[in-house]
């Protein structure tokens, strides 16, 4: 079999996990060594894909082989589709060479169970080793941890890669079991507090010993599909919270579930991704971020899952007027990010901008606020914007309006939650 | 007085510009370098370009705040119409106000600057991403076709990920190139490029590049809006995945050039 072949099999396999990021590992060039990981804090993209997806590594697997059985997955074992293995040579020339024509940022390398985790987790080793000690390969490696391998052979990974994952993959322990079953919440929790720990020890020998090899200084990520399983929008908005706080997680990927496979205990075939629920997902995953929200301010048990209609952000300010109006000239930063219309970086103008002289509502468009959307929630100098209704029926068509241009799915359940809502 | 200043279309030539307008107590309504023809009915001035009065202006804006001098120096590569007299108003606000015109982010003379570097920033900031090299023979070469004077920012950047690589990249639209070996690199003016005809090794990476960015789509989640809004589509004639199908033959040869879609 050809790279071009393998390359085929081995990306159409993993397409569908999602992290593609290269952020938060800053390393400098190096003479004699290809590359460096890019300094920009954003992330570089290289490409985006026909689905709108960013491109930033080479996200292939080592092998689509695989001794497990998980049903959503299309690896399993039972599925009748080709393998193929990647050699470390070949996988070290395709990174090199695609590096060097500025395709892609790194490598992405996951992997079907061989034989065992540990075996898997060797070969993977082996691979990274030759790309980073025989190539000399200095940019970004995404690298996956298997959930079963053996603590120190995730330490040696860890040190090849710039940033580990292990992938969570269904919210919930019942899902595992029903359609994971090889994978156990244990196993994969083991190695994301082992990582996390090697990661805490790591930074303080740092902080000790100036040359000590870096563990995986991008630090870790994890993802897990959404709409395989029943689980709410709430649990899977705190599971993500207490990942950012217990396992010090630097992101949590969501991943539409695509139906790969037919079976009784899975949506049928011709089910559509949920999109925009993954989309809500998303933006509630920034809040928690960057924003300063928690989780349980979002969803409660009355209301377990995210309007489709309203933003989670928009969701929030509506069910708390007593928060609003914010004045833009004395409010804190915590307050102006609350406001809907108001990023991280308009909120940091707005407190640049506001520290020369008085802002009033022509000022905030300029900064870069989206006033059809913050309008409703701000004063400046203590006034609202002239000849602005306050009605809440009239409040949330305007905000819904605004943002459904920028929605993945059109949707035609719109009557039934203005009813609802009003 | 209101003048026309004529100037040759440097950065150094536009601060010899507010030099000469505050010696001669004028107020230059519009600039014009070498490459413009209209007469006018206003009276004009030629500036010369001199080393010692461009470095006096741009350490006074380096003085007033190292932010002020950024903007000044990238509003320079930006391509808004009429930048310089753009510059001019914020350079001369500057003088007038201080630092403190810096906060105020929705001036009239501070916001058009701003925008305008805003969107140099985004485009170099895409770019870093969107450029493809292809290698002859050892050396890398790539090609682009930016709005903005994107090459001075883009160079630190590519010099430190291709730090041991001798590669060449050419802007089209401003007709002019950053070259580097190990070392060393110089952005110089070049009429014409055109890129020669890959080789076989060169034809397979393009060929397994493209094969790669066609798999890695999933199909089920197709969207070309979004592809579009991320990454638009006048990028697309110098990436590699958007070529017809002699860029990915050896020996065949490559689009004429400054050939568009």
């Amino acid at each position: 079999m050809d790279v071009m072949e393998k390359l085929t099999i081995l990306t159409d396999a993993a397409k569908y996990d999602a992290a593609c990021t290269s952020s938060g590992a800053q390393r400098g060039r190096r003479p004699g060594y290809v590359g460096n990981t890019s300094s920009s804090v954003a992330g570089c993209c290289h490409t985006f894909s026909g689905d709108g997806r960013c491109v930033t590594l080479l996200k292939v697997l080592m092998t689509n082989c695989c001794v497990y059985d998980c049903k959503y997955c299309v690896n399993r074992c039972s599925n009748d589709t080709r393998r193929a293995v990647f050699t470390p040579e070949e996988l070290a020339e395709l990174t090199i060479q695609f590096y060097r024509r500025n395709y892609i940022e790194g490598l992405f390398l996951s992997s079907g169970v061989l034989v065992s985790p540990d075996y898997t987790t060797e070969r993977m080793i082996r691979c990274l080793e030759l790309l980073r000690e025989g190539r000399r390969f200095n940019g970004y490696i995404h690298a996956k941890a298997i959930p079963g391998t053996s603590p120190e052979l995730v330490t040696r990974l860890g040190l090849l890669a710039d940033r580990l994952s292990v992938n969570i993959e269904l919210p919930s322990e019942r899902g595992l079991a029903a359609l994971a079953p090889n994978k156990t919440r244990k196993a994969i929790f083991r190695p994301m507090g082992l990582i996390k720990n090697t990661l805490l020890e790591n930074r303080e020998e740092l902080v000790k010993y100036r040359h000590t090899p870096r563990f995986a200084p991008a630090g870790q990520s994890t993802q897990m599909i959404i709409g395989a399983t029943e689980d709410s929008d709430r649990h899977i908005l705190s599971l993500t919270q207490s990942l950012y706080d217990r396992y010090r997680l630097k992101r949590v990927f969501y991943s539409a579930y695509v139906p790969v496979a037919e079976n009784t205990l899975l949506p049928s075939l011709d089910t559509k991704p949920p999109l925009l629920r993954e989309h809500r997902l998303y933006q509630a995953d920034w809040l928690l971020r960057f924003y300063g929200f928690r989780a349980e301010e979002l969803l409660d048990e009355s209301e377990p899952n995210f309007n489709t209609l309203v933003d989670p952000k928009c969701g929030w300010a509506l069910r708390h007027p007593e928060f609003f109006p914010v004045e833009v000239n004395t409010a804190s930063r915590e307050e102006l990010l609350r406001v809907p219309g108001m990023g991280v970086k308009s909120v940091g103008r707005v407190l640049y901008a506001r520290r020369a002289r008085q802002l009033d509502h022509s000022d905030l468009k300029k900064l870069g606020v989206v006033m059809k959307r913050a309008q409703y929630f701000l004063t400046c100098k203590g006034k609202l914007l002239d000849g602005l209704k306050l009605r809440q029926d009239s409040i949330l068509r305007n905000l819904i309006a605004a943002e459904r241009p920028s929605l993945p799915q059109a949707e035609a359940e719109q009557l039934s939650l203005f009813g609802q809502a009003g | 007085m209101e003048a026309i200043y004529r100037y040759d279309g440097t950065f150094e030539g536009f601060l010899c510009c507010v030099f000469d307008s505050y010696v001669y107590q004028e107020y230059p309504i519009q600039f014009q370098d070498p490459d413009h023809l209209a007469g006018s009915l206003f009276p004009s001035r030629s500036v010369g370009t001199d080393h010692s009065h461009a470095q006096r202006v741009l350490a006074s804006l380096g003085k007033i705040d190292p932010y002020a001098r950024e903007l000044a120096v990238k509003g320079f590569l930006t391509c808004a119409p009429e930048r310089e007299r753009l510059l001019y108003t914020f350079i001369r606000a500057l003088y007038d106000i201080g630092q403190p015109l810096l906060r105020q982010l929705s001036h009239e003379a501070v916001l058009p600057v701003l925008k305008a570097v805003r969107h140099l920033d985004g485009e170099v900031h895409l770019l870093r991403g969107f450029v493809r090299f292809s290698e002859f023979e050892g050396t890398l070469a790539g090609e682009i076709r930016p709005k903005n004077r994107v090459l001075p920012l883009l160079r630190p950047h590519f010099c430190d990920r291709m730090y041991n690589e001798v590669f060449l990249l050419y802007d089209r639209t401003h007709r002019e190139a950053l070259v580097h070996r190990p070392g060393q690199w110089a952005i110089v003016p070049l009429e014409s490029f055109q890129m020669a005809a890959p080789s076989a090794a060169e034809a397979q990476y393009r060929r397994l590049w493209k094969r790669f960015y066609d798999t890695i789509e999933i199909e089920a989640r197709r969207n070309p809006k979004l592809r579009m809004s991320k990454m638009p589509k006048r990028y697309w004639d110098t990436m590699t995945e958007f070529q017809d199908e002699a860029c990915f033959l050896a020996g065949t040869e490559q689009l004429p050039e400054g050939a568009g879609r």
